[in-house]
C-alpha cells in the first residue's frame, strides 16, 4: 500500500520548505509520497512542523519552496475550498450557529446539490458515524465525542478523497479517544479512503497508521510502518519518542558484520546491532526496549551487570528500575509468569539482551 | 458582634419547624448556612454601598423626579384653591362664563397669592397651556390688591374692569383643564396634541415640532447607527485578525478619539465641513465641485451624521472587535475546507457570528446617539438638532420642566421598548460586549 514513486503516489510533497520569518525553516526540505487509501500519520513533539505540513496540505499555508501534488496535479496554487480535501479540525470547528444536520449540509449546500440528494447523503454520513438521530441538534447541545462524529461525518460527507485530521482526538478523554481510534479506523478502511493524521499522541499513531512518519526539527526522522518503527528505530530520537526506551551512552570500538563492540562511559564492554552509530571511535547511544531485558545471565547473551533501585508491581509484569552502567533510570519489565525471579531492591543481579535487540544509534 | 451572634439565633429559631434539615449541632442546616454566610453579605454590601447611594441620588432618584414631574401640576390647585372647587360646577362646554361666586373665589385666591407673588409663577405655567394668560395674571395681580371683596358685590364686573380678557371663556376653560393634581397637558405637548374643549385634537400643522423631532431624532440614529456598522466592521475585522502587536496599535488609534475633548472634535467637523472649509475647498481644488455651489455640509442633517458617526464610532468598533476576538480562525478554514469560497464562508459562517457584536454596537450607538446633545447642538443647525437639544432649550431658556420631563420621559419610553424589540427578535443574552 505504500507508495514509492512519484507516479503511483496520491499525494506527493517534493522538496517542500516553509518558513514564516524568512530567517528559521519551520518545515526542512520535506519529501513524502503518499499512496491512495493509506493512512499516514505525522507524529512529533508540538513545533516540530507537522502540523504546519497539513496545513500545506489543505491550502491554508503556501509552501515557501517545492511542490506539493495531489492526484499528480501540483496544488500550490489552489485554493482551499476547490481542493476537495476534507478536514477534521483539533476542536472540530463544527458551525455554532447551525444544527447538525445543516452543518453537513454545508459542503453540499455550497456545491449546489439539489435537496433530496443533499438530505440522502446528509443521512448517511450520520449513519455511518450513529448519530442518525442527532441532526436537529445544535453543536453546542453535544457531548464532546458526539462533536467529534460530526466533524468526522462532515468531512466525509462530500465524498473527499484525501481527509485530513489535526489531532481531532485530543480533547477527548482516554477511554473514548481509544474507541474513537477504532472507529476511524473502521472507516477508513470501509470507505477506502486516503487519511492524513497529525497526532502528538504515539500510542495513536501505532494503533491507526499504516505508516507514521516521525517529525522533529522540521525534518521526517523516521518514515515507516508502526511495528518497523517500534522494533526498529533508526535514530535515537525515533528511539525516545515512540514506546519506551533504555539507553547506554558509549564509544564504538569495533564493528564487524554488523555488531558494534561499545565500551560503555564506565568502562564496561557490550555489544548492539550497528545501526546508525558511525565507525570506530565514534559516539554512540544504545538503545534497548524494556521488555527484551531478561534478568539473570544467559548463554550466547550480552550480559551485565545491575542494581535494583526499586520495583512496582503491576499485576501482569513488575517494573524494575535497575541501575546499569551510570543509567540510573534503566528499567526492566519482569512478566509475573510461573517461577520467574523474585528480585529485591538493592539486590545486584545480571541481566542480559539478543544483540540484535540493542541498537547502536546516533549520539 | 454581640448583636450579630443575637439575630442569627433568632433566624434560627424562627426557621420552619416542619422537618428542617438539621447540622450536628441541633441546628436547622439553612439558619446555620445563613449565618456563616452573613458577614460575607454584609462585607459585600459594605462594599457596593458607596456606589449605590451615589446611584440613588443621583441617577435614580433624578429619574423617578423627571418622571414624576411630568405629570405633576400642583401649582393651579395651591394657588387657587378656592376657584378650583368653585370651578367644580361650571360646565365649561356651554359657552358662557363660570357664576358670581366663581369670580369671588378667584378674588379671594389672586388677593392671597398676591402677597408671595405665586401668581406669575401660576401664570407662566398656565401660559405654556394658552398664551396670553402670564400678562392677564401679572396685570390682574397688579390690580386685585385695591379691589375691596367686602364691598364688592359684582365680582364679573369688577374683574371685566380689570381686564377684558376674563370675559373670554377660553381663558376660564384652560384654568379648569389644569385644576387637577395631576395632569397629562405636557404628555399632550409632547406629543404635539392639545387639549381642546371637544377633547385631545391634533396641534395646528406650523405648530407641531415634537413629533416632527422625534421622528427625526430615531431617523437619523438609526442612519448613524448604520454608518458606525458600515465603517466599524471592516476595521473590526482587520484588529481582530491581526497579530496581536499589530493589532493593539491599531487599537490605540481607534481609541485615541476618546482622549480628545468632545468639544474639540465637534469643533474640528466645523473647521472641515464648512463651505469655506477644508474640504470644500479641497473640492473646487480638485474642481470636483463648482467654486459657486459649495456644499451644504454643516449646520443640517449631513453635518450631525457625519460628525456623530465619527464620535460614536468606538462604541460600535470596541464590542465587534470583543466579538470578532473570540471567532476561532478554524470556523472559517473549515468553511473553505468544506469547498466555500471567501465570500460564502464569511457571509455563511463568520457573519452570523459576529452578529451577537453588531447587536451591540448598535445598541449602544443608537442609544446614545437619540439622547446625544453636544454634537447637533454644534454642527446641526436648526434641521440637524435632536430632541435633546429641545428638552435642553425646555430646561434652560423657557423653564417648562414639565414639558422637558415628559419629553424626557418619551424619550425614556421609546429607548425601553427598542430595548424590548431587540430583546424579542435579536435576545439580549445574544449580546457580547467583551
Amino acid at each position: 500500500m505504500t507508495a514509492t514513486s512519484h507516479d503511483d503516489a496520491f499525494v506527493v510533497f517534493d522538496r517542500v520548505q516553509k518558513s514564516y520569518d524568512g530567517e528559521i525553516l519551520v518545515v526542512k526540505d520535506l519529501n513524502l509520497q503518499i499512496a491512495k487509501g493509506e493512512f499516514l500519520t505525522m507524529l512529533g513533539p508540538s513545533g516540530s512542523g507537522k502540523t504546519t505540513c497539513l496545513m500545506m496540505l489543505a491550502g491554508f499555508e503556501t509552501a515557501t519552496s517545492g511542490d506539493i501534488l495531489l492526484g499528480g496535479n501540483p496544488i500550490n496554487n489552489i485554493p482551499p475550498h476547490k481542493r476537495g480535501i476534507g478536514m477534521v479540525f483539533q476542536n472540530y470547528a463544527l458551525f455554532p450557529h447551525m444544527t447538525v444536520g445543516e452543518n453537513l449540509a454545508f459542503p453540499l449546500e455550497v456545491r449546489k446539490m439539489g435537496k433530496s440528494e443533499r438530505e440522502a447523503k446528509v443521512k448517511r454520513a450520520l449513519d455511518m458515524v450513529q448519530m442518525g438521530e442527532f441532526a436537529g441538534r445544535r453543536p453546542a447541545q453535544l457531548s464532546g465525542g458526539q462533536q467529534q462524529r460530526i466533524a468526522l461525518a462532515r468531512a466525509l460527507v462530500f465524498d473527499a478523497e484525501l481527509v485530513l485530521m489535526d489531532e481531532p482526538l485530543g480533547a477527548l478523554d482516554k477511554q473514548l479517544r481509544e474507541h474513537m481510534q477504532f472507529e476511524i479506523k473502521h472507516i477508513h478502511e470501509n470507505l477506502g479512503i486516503t487519511v492524513v493524521y497529525v497526532t502528538h499522541d504515539q500510542s495513536e499513531a501505532l494503533t491507526m497508521s499504516d505508516r507514521i512518519a516521525v517529525f522533529n526539527d522540521g525534518v521526517i526522522q523516521q518514515l515507516a510502518p508502526p511495528e518497523d518503527l517500534y522494533e526498529r528505530p533508526e535514530n535515537s530520537f525515533c528511539a525516545q519518542f515512540i514506546g519506551e526506551n533504555n539507553t547506554l551512552m558509549g564509544t564504538v570500538e569495533s564493528v564487524t558484520d554488523g555488531v558494534a563492540a561499545i565500551t560503555l562511559d564506565d568502562g564496561a564492554k557490550v555489544r548492539g546491532l550497528a545501526v546508525n552509530c558511525g565507525g570506530p571511535g565514534s559516539r554512540t547511544t544504545m538503545s534497548l526496549r524494556p521488555e527484551r531485558v531478561y534478568v539473570g545471565g544467559e548463554e550466547g547473551l550480552v550480559t551485565t551487570e545491575a542494581e535494583v533501585k526499586e520495583l512496582i508491581y503491576l499485576g501482569d509484569h513488575i517494573r524494575c528500575r535497575m541501575h546499569v552502567h551510570g543509567n540510573d533510570e534503566f528499567v526492566v519489565k519482569v512478566p509475573n509468569a510461573a517461577g520467574h525471579k523474585h528480585l529485591q531492591v538493592g539486590e545486584k543481579t545480571l541481566i542480559s539482551w539478543e544483540t540484535a535487540d540493542c541498537r547502536a544509534l546516533d549520539a | 458582634m454581640v448583636n450579630t451572634a443575637d439575630s442569627s439565633q433568632d433566624i434560627a429559631h424562627s426557621a420552619p419547624v416542619t422537618g428542617p434539615v438539621l447540622g450536628n449541632d441541633g441546628r436547622p442546616l439553612k439558619a446555620s448556612l445563613a449565618r456563616s454566610l452573613r458577614r460575607q453579605k454584609l462585607r459585600a454590601l459594605g462594599l457596593i454601598a458607596p456606589l449605590l447611594i451615589f446611584v440613588l441620588l443621583t441617577f435614580i432618584a433624578p429619574i423617578a423626579d423627571m418622571l414624576f414631574r411630568s405629570v405633576e401640576n400642583n401649582i393651579v390647585g395651591d394657588v387657587l384653591p378656592r376657584t378650583v372647587v368653585a370651578l367644580k360646577d361650571w360646565d365649561e362646554t356651554t359657552g358662557e362664563l363660570p357664576d358670581n361666586a366663581t369670580f369671588k373665589a378667584m378674588a379671594l385666591d389672586l388677593k392671597e397669592a398676591v402677597e408671595d407673588k405665586s401668581h406669575t409663577r401660576l401664570g407662566s405655567r398656565l401660559n405654556y397651556e394658552q398664551s396670553g394668560i402670564s400678562s392677564l395674571f401679572r396685570q390682574t395681580g397688579r390690580k386685585v390688591k385695591r379691589l375691596d371683596v367686602e364691598e364688592t358685590t359684582d365680582f364679573v364686573a369688577a374683574f371685566e374692569d380689570m381686564n377684558k380678557k376674563w370675559m373670554d371663556v377660553e381663558n376660564w376653560q384652560t384654568i379648569k383643564a389644569f385644576s387637577g393634581r395631576f395632569t397629562d397637558g405636557y404628555f399632550l405637548a409632547a406629543a404635539d396634541l392639545t387639549k381642546g374643549p371637544e377633547g385631545i385634537e391634533r396641534v395646528p400643522e406650523n405648530e407641531q415640532i415634537y413629533y416632527t423631532l422625534l421622528l427625526r431624532t430615531l431617523k437619523m440614529s438609526l442612519i448613524i447607527t448604520f454608518s458606525c456598522i458600515l465603517l466599524g466592521y471592516p476595521i473590526a475585522f482587520l484588529l481582530a485578525t491581526l497579530p496581536l502587536r499589530t493589532s493593539n496599535l491599531l487599537l490605540i488609534l481607534v481609541l485615541l478619539p476618546f482622549w480628545t475633548s468632545l468639544l474639540v472634535r465637534t469643533s474640528a467637523w466645523k473647521v472641515l465641513l464648512q463651505q469655506q472649509g477644508v474640504i470644500n475647498d479641497t473640492l473646487v481644488w480638485l474642481g470636483l465641485v463648482a467654486d459657486n455651489a459649495r456644499l451644504e455640509l454643516i449646520n443640517n442633517q449631513t453635518g450631525t451624521i457625519i460628525a456623530m458617526t465619527h464620535i460614536l464610532l468606538p462604541f460600535m468598533i470596541l464590542p465587534l472587535f470583543s466579538v470578532m476576538k473570540t471567532i476561532p480562525p478554524s470556523y472559517v478554514r473549515a468553511a473553505k475546507s468544506l469547498g466555500a469560497n471567501d465570500w460564502t464562508a464569511f457571509w455563511r459562517v463568520y457573519f452570523p457570528q459576529s452578529v451577537p457584536g453588531i447587536g451591540a454596537g448598535s445598541i449602544l450607538c443608537f442609544i446614545l446617539s437619540i439622547g446625544y446633545y453636544i454634537t447637533p447642538e454644534i454642527v446641526g443647525g436648526t434641521k440637524g438638532v435632536f430632541i435633546s437639544n429641545r428638552i435642553a432649550y425646555h430646561i434652560s431658556s423657557s423653564l417648562n420642566w414639565g414639558l422637558a420631563a415628559a419629553l424626557g420621559t418619551l424619550l425614556l419610553v421609546v429607548v425601553l421598548g427598542l430595548y424590548w424589540l431587540y430583546d424579542k427578535f435579536v435576545g439580549i443574552d445574544n449580546v457580547k460586549l467583551g
